[in-house]
């Protein structure tokens, strides 16, 4: 009970901060719809290639976009060194984790709701009959990829150069995630049923399992530095 | 000079060495405190005064030499050291862009304690900040952050606090205030390590007073027993020995 009330505190002043500055959203959801222009240009009209790379080109407007949020997990912390505060009030560190790891999590929905609506808009596609498991692919993948970009947003929030090393530490221990979202998207842009890419699931079900769980074990040692 | 020490400190400082790379910080520090005592940490900027309140407060950890709050050992024992000791350090651990009661709120949730407002008022109110408890922080003064600190520790009701500068940025009436509040605090049976390298009147509330240069402590005396003057005096012959 403690565990939860700790995380529900951690998400509840990140989501009051984000509220009042609205420094992450801002820049995301500008972000987001940007790199859409930039796909719009560069792909133009042709149809047929625009469904042969819709897929790939959803989740890196989701991933480019997210890598600007996640980085900024634990900035805020560092802010009149609350970072330190955190560490020496006594209790379960995991709760900043779960936390941070939830407020990341609905950061990126914000961001794939935003990116769902201009590509059919924009890029006019029809998702609505892959929507059901759409859904599912993008929690699982949300899960996933806010894991791994929390934890390395925690252990980059002291590096001077965190901007750069923050990619590079992220983006390789998501290629499982990042293969399975992919494909299992294209499948189901191509009509195909969630029976199709229950291998791509199991996948995805088993990072999210191991990234969190060791997201969770790791923070304490994180933190602590 | 060594004061007198009795049984069983809270705060026990037995050989503390601390090293940054190839420096020493601290260089064999000893120092007791005890239930219901002030000690005045002195010693100029860069001698490892705030190392030491770190150290105790289980934020890094000594190369050698044992640091042990309450019974246990700051190093080993970090979660048990943090239920006993408050600090107050240079930065607020206040988030600027929440109230100061949303503040307390999310600290007092944090600890995994219900929140009851009407007792984090009394707590606003005991700082003298209940009239300002939905202001942003990023509003307050330097003083009105410190005493917004201050609630937030109580908070977690300790026994010791270890204070790093209490009372820079403070005008005069807050002073008063934080003197008061330091020697009720020390009346209830708290104990107090107050870092400073002033020499002005908040070295009144101390008990005893220790001077720190380069790493090593080389005065422990009772307040009572030296003059403003001697202190001063003291102070800048071992510092200018240390230079």
């Amino acid at each position: 009970m403690r565990f939860v009330r700790r995380t529900w505190a951690v998400v509840r002043k990140d989501v009051l901060i984000e509220r009042r500055t609205k420094e992450t959203v801002n820049a995301v959801v500008f972000f987001s719809v940007l790199l859409l222009f930039v796909f719009e240009f560069t792909l133009g009209a042709d149809r047929e290639r625009l469904a042969a790379v819709l897929p790939g080109l959803l989740w890196l407007a989701v991933l480019l976009a997210a890598l600007l949020g996640l980085g900024r997990t634990l900035v805020v912390e560092r802010e009149n060194d609350c970072w330190e505060a955190l560490l020496l009030t006594p209790g379960d560190k995991g709760a900043v984790y779960v936390g941070k790891l939830a407020g990341n999590g609905l950061l990126m929905a914000l961001v794939e709701t935003i990116v769902l609506l201009l590509f059919t808009l924009f890029l006019n596609v029809d998702v609505a009959g892959a929507l059901p498991g759409l859904l599912l692919v993008l929690a699982l993948g949300t899960v996933g990829i806010a894991a791994v970009g929390t934890l390395f947003g925690a252990m980059t929030a002291h590096v001077r150069a965190r901007e750069l090393l923050f990619p590079v530490l992220l983006l390789p221990v998501l290629v499982p995630v990042l293969l399975a979202i992919v494909r299992s998207t294209e499948a189901l842009l191509a009509g195909g049923s969630l029976g199709t890419v229950d291998h791509w699931l199991k996948l995805l079900v088993a990072a999210d399992v191991i990234y969190v769980v060791a997201g969770l074990l790791t923070f304490d040692v994180l933190l602590e530095g | 000079m060594v004061a007198a020490t009795g049984p069983d400190p809270v705060i026990r400082v037995v050989g503390v060495r601390k090293v940054f790379g190839v420096a020493p910080v601290l260089d064999g520090v000893t120092l007791d405190v005890h239930s219901g005592e002030t000690v005045g940490l002195l010693g100029p900027n860069g001698t490892g005064k705030t190392t030491l309140l770190k150290i105790l407060a289980t934020v890094i950890r000594p190369t050698r030499g044992a640091a042990r709050v309450a019974g246990h050992d700051c190093a080993r024992e970090p979660e048990h050291v943090r239920r006993e000791v408050g600090l107050l350090a240079h930065e607020s651990h206040l988030y600027e862009d929440l109230t100061a009661m949303e503040n307390l709120v999310f600290w007092q949730r944090f600890a995994g304690e219900r929140v009851r407002n009407d007792s984090l008022r009394a707590v606003l109110e005991e700082v003298e900040l209940d009239h300002c408890a939905d202001l942003r922080v990023r509003t307050f003064s330097a003083g009105m952050k410190r005493r917004l600190s201050l609630a937030r520790l109580c908070l977690g009701r300790p026994r010791v606090l270890l204070l790093d500068e209490p009372f820079s940025s403070l005008d005069q009436r807050a002073r008063k205030w934080l003197e008061q509040y330091l020697q009720d605090f020390a009346a209830r049976g708290g104990a107090i390590l107050m870092a400073t390298h002033a020499f002005g009147a908040e070295l009144d509330v101390a008990d005893r007073l220790v001077i720190l240069v380069s790493g090593r402590l080389i005065v422990d005396a009772p307040r009572g027993t030296m003059t403003a003057d001697e202190i001063h005096r003291f102070y800048t012959l071992h510092t200018e020995e240390a230079s």
